[in-house]
């Protein structure tokens, strides 16, 4: 009878007599959002843009001044930026490829039944549930040249991994794999368990080799969600400030996101690091349209 | 009813003109995360017991120190009334209108001739000669060294060092010998190794630069022209390239690992006997002869900067002036607080404490020079100290020594000529951005 009365009215009427209408909805969840989206991020996006074509220097109370494209123009011909930037790429190489290394195992190795399973799994996932900060310091003392259990355990000695310029980078790479490797694992263990089994059988069937099956139907499959994983990686590996500053502080670690922090909270270059921000965030765009680009590729196969 | 409300407003009028007489009797200092800020906050509690004003001494590590005090100018707040800034601060925070001008106060209470002329130039005027002043000096500090006298009393080594350079192993008197020490005892290969010296290396703040001047004014180099804001043909002049070498020398008599030190790690070469001989801010001394903190307490010496080839005698400053900051809501008790801490005797508990006052009186008195082993030696430095830039646009002029220094120390890269020229063009260009200079 109920259900009669409310199918009878018009679809405000029939959203009020359930509960909250439409209207109550956007009120109450629509419209702050927007708001709060307004207020902390479309109006600092906007202001900062306009910042970054000026002189502005927060620690004055001098005016900003519009300079154009000077701002950009003195980054972009910074050898020192460039230096930065370098690192990054370096940087994000290195650890993306080596958590899509690490992390797509692991997930070959747990699709696949075995004792304790969902313990391994949780244990595995832990890396990627402490805080930066405090996997930085803890890594730190792991690579200690005096009692760090890294060179006891591979017999180096006292050899130096975070004070050496050279090895400085790949020591912090190593930890962001470690940390973020369970990511990728997750992910990929979600895209291995959809793969179809009926494939695997007819492939077996067919007496294909592993190497084959991998190659023609696990990886191809896969390959959409692993690129997904790839992409939140990169903008992260690209954006990273927490483990590279904690753990060194070395000029070849030095990231372009490190340089940023300097470049606005130390030297106070307010207007120039709003462009080099700017900078990034085009960079960091145009990676990931590549990859949206392929992933899209990957997804049509 | 009326006389309810009556009633709830007199309570409220109350409860207000109490908490703003509770607020007044309140300061709060910001300081760096150190010993001198702990004894600070034991001569404030005599404040509190003379007068009834609450003192604190906010810190924060040294490595957010200006990031955070800076945050808090910029947005005008009022969390402290007073800063014990860096002295490399003062014309960013003072141009920027920062800090109260304290000219008429250090003049009407005669403060020029209460404190040591170096440290009320370096921590207190800007700009330089102008006569206007921003801070009282309160930390007094400069870069010394300590070293390990059982090594340097040692018979054999002693008679092993006048074979080897023909002079007596002391304490070194110039630069050439203490590159000579640092030689001498760098023996990675002994068991355990031994190394022949500690220096600043840190490229994330001003340790590089604190570390290379203590080479480059005893070289008789200088930064540039503070008036005019020349820097070709002085920072990269051949004084300055020599000061570069001799430094880039020095850092390969470090132990292992030496690429990114500061205080801690300096303080760490002779406590964990490391090295010979090792650089650091005098304010870092009372660890070094505290045998809780150093078990070689009883066989650490100190001493000044050594002098350069010409004789000069040189040393970077650190230390900090206490300024007034422009958006305390408690200027007048922060004046009166500033009057109580410049007096002699306070000045005398302020140093009994262990604090480094910077009071001409105190320094030169018998008693405060034999307090500690090093005091002698930080007598001798404070009246012959130099500083860095103090311009608002000092910590670019930072970065860019960093840039431009630590690859060619720690990494060897290029010529000290080359590093130095390079290092003239990126002021030269700053200087320029900034409109200093012609």
């Amino acid at each position: 009878m109920l259900n009669n009365m409310i199918t009878s009215l018009d679809p405000q009427s029939r959203a009020a007599a359930r509960g909250w209408s439409d209207i109550t909805i956007r009120n109450v969840f629509v419209i702050p959002t927007v708001l709060f989206l307004i207020v902390f991020n479309v109006f600092p996006l906007i202001y900062s843009l306009g910042f970054s074509f000026t002189d502005f220097r927060a620690s004055t109370k001098d005016p900003a001044n519009f300079v154009g494209l000077k701002n950009y123009m003195d980054l972009l011909s910074d050898p020192f930026i460039w230096r930065n930037f370098t690192i990054t790429a370096h940087y994000v190489i290195v650890s993306v490829a080596g958590q899509v290394v690490v992390g797509f195992g692991l997930a070959l190795l747990l699709n696949r039944s075995f004792p304790l399973k969902g313990l391994v799994t949780t244990l595995l996932l832990l890396p990627m549930m402490l805080s930066m900060a405090v996997v930085g310091l803890f890594w730190k003392l792991l690579y200690d040249p005096n009692f760090g259990i890294i060179n006891f355990a591979l017999g180096l000695g006292k050899f130096e991994w975070l004070a050496n310029p050279d090895f400085a980078l790949y020591a912090v790479a190593l930890t962001d794999i470690w940390m973020w490797s369970p990511f990728v694992m997750l992910l990929s263990l979600a895209g291995l368990s959809a793969v179809p089994k009926h494939l695997y059988e007819a492939a077996s069937i067919d007496r294909a080799s592993r190497l084959y099956t991998f190659f023609r139907i696990t990886l191809p499959l896969v390959a959409p969600i692993l690129l997904i994983a790839i992409i939140f990686r990169t903008m992260e590996a690209f954006k990273t400030f927490d483990l590279a500053f904690v753990m060194s502080g070395q000029p070849t670690t030095e990231v372009v996101s490190i340089r940023l922090y300097k470049m606005a909270f130390q030297e106070w270059q307010t207007g120039k690091s709003c462009a080099l921000a700017y900078i990034v965030l085009i960079m960091v765009l145009c990676i990931t349209n590549v990859y949206v680009k392929y992933l899209n590729k990957a997804k049509e196969r | 009813m009326r006389t309810a409300t009556k009633g709830m407003l007199a309570g409220l009028g109350l409860m207000l003109a109490s908490s703003t007489s509770v607020l007044a009797q309140e300061l709060t200092i910001f300081w760096a995360e150190w010993d001198p800020a702990n004894y600070l906050q034991e001569l404030v509690n005599q404040y509190e017991a003379e007068t009834g004003v609450k003192v604190t001494v906010e810190t924060t590590p040294w490595s957010d120190f200006q990031t955070k005090a800076f945050t808090e100018f910029n947005a005008q707040g009022s969390a402290y009334d007073l800063i014990v800034g860096d002295s490399q601060w003062l014309g960013a925070a003072s141009e920027a209108g920062h800090y109260v001008d304290l000219t008429d106060f250090v003049k009407e209470n005669g403060v020029l001739d209460k404190m040591a002329p170096a440290t009320v130039k370096f921590y207190s005027e800007y700009p330089g000669n102008s006569g206007k002043y921003w801070s009282i000096p309160a930390e007094g500090d400069a870069v010394g060294w300590s070293y390990r006298k059982d090594w340097f009393e040692d018979p054999t080594e002693m008679a092993n060092f006048k074979a080897k350079y023909g002079y007596d192993l002391a304490p070194p008197a110039t630069w050439q010998q203490l590159m000579d020490i640092a030689e001498f005892f760098y023996r990675p290969d002994a068991t355990p190794p031994k190394y022949g010296v500690a220096i600043y290396t840190d490229n994330s703040y001003d340790a590089m630069a604190m570390g290379f001047e203590n080479a480059l004014f005893s070289y008789g180099g200088e930064l540039g022209d503070m008036a005019t804001y020349k820097v070709e043909g002085i920072i990269n002049s051949p004084k300055a390239v020599a000061a570069l070498d001799a430094y880039k020398k020095l850092y390969s008599f470090t132990p292992p690992g030496w690429a990114k030190t500061f205080f801690v790690e300096d303080n760490q070469a002779i406590t964990e006997n490391l090295a010979a001989m090792s650089m650091n801010y005098f304010a870092f001394f009372p660890a070094l002869i505290n045998e809780a903190s150093n078990p070689n307490a009883k066989v650490t010496g100190f001493f000044a900067n050594p002098a350069g080839p010409d004789g000069d005698q040189y040393a970077a400053l650190g230390g900090q002036g206490i300024s007034v900051v422009s958006y305390s809501q408690n200027k007048e008790e922060a004046m009166k607080f500033l009057k109580w801490f410049i007096q002699d005797d306070v000045q005398q508990k302020w140093a009994d404490l262990g604090g480094y006052t910077c009071s001409a009186k105190v320094l030169e008195s018998e008693a405060f020079r034999k307090a500690t082993p090093y005091n002698e030696a930080f007598y001798q430095t404070m009246f012959k100290v130099k500083d860095f830039w103090a311009v608002p646009e000092y910590a670019e002029l930072l970065t860019q020594l960093n840039q431009r220094i630590y690859p060619a120390v720690v990494g060897g890269e290029g010529t000290s000529q080359e590093t130095l020229d390079a290092l003239a063009a990126d002021w030269k260009a700053t200087f320029a951005k900034y409109g200093r200079g012609g």
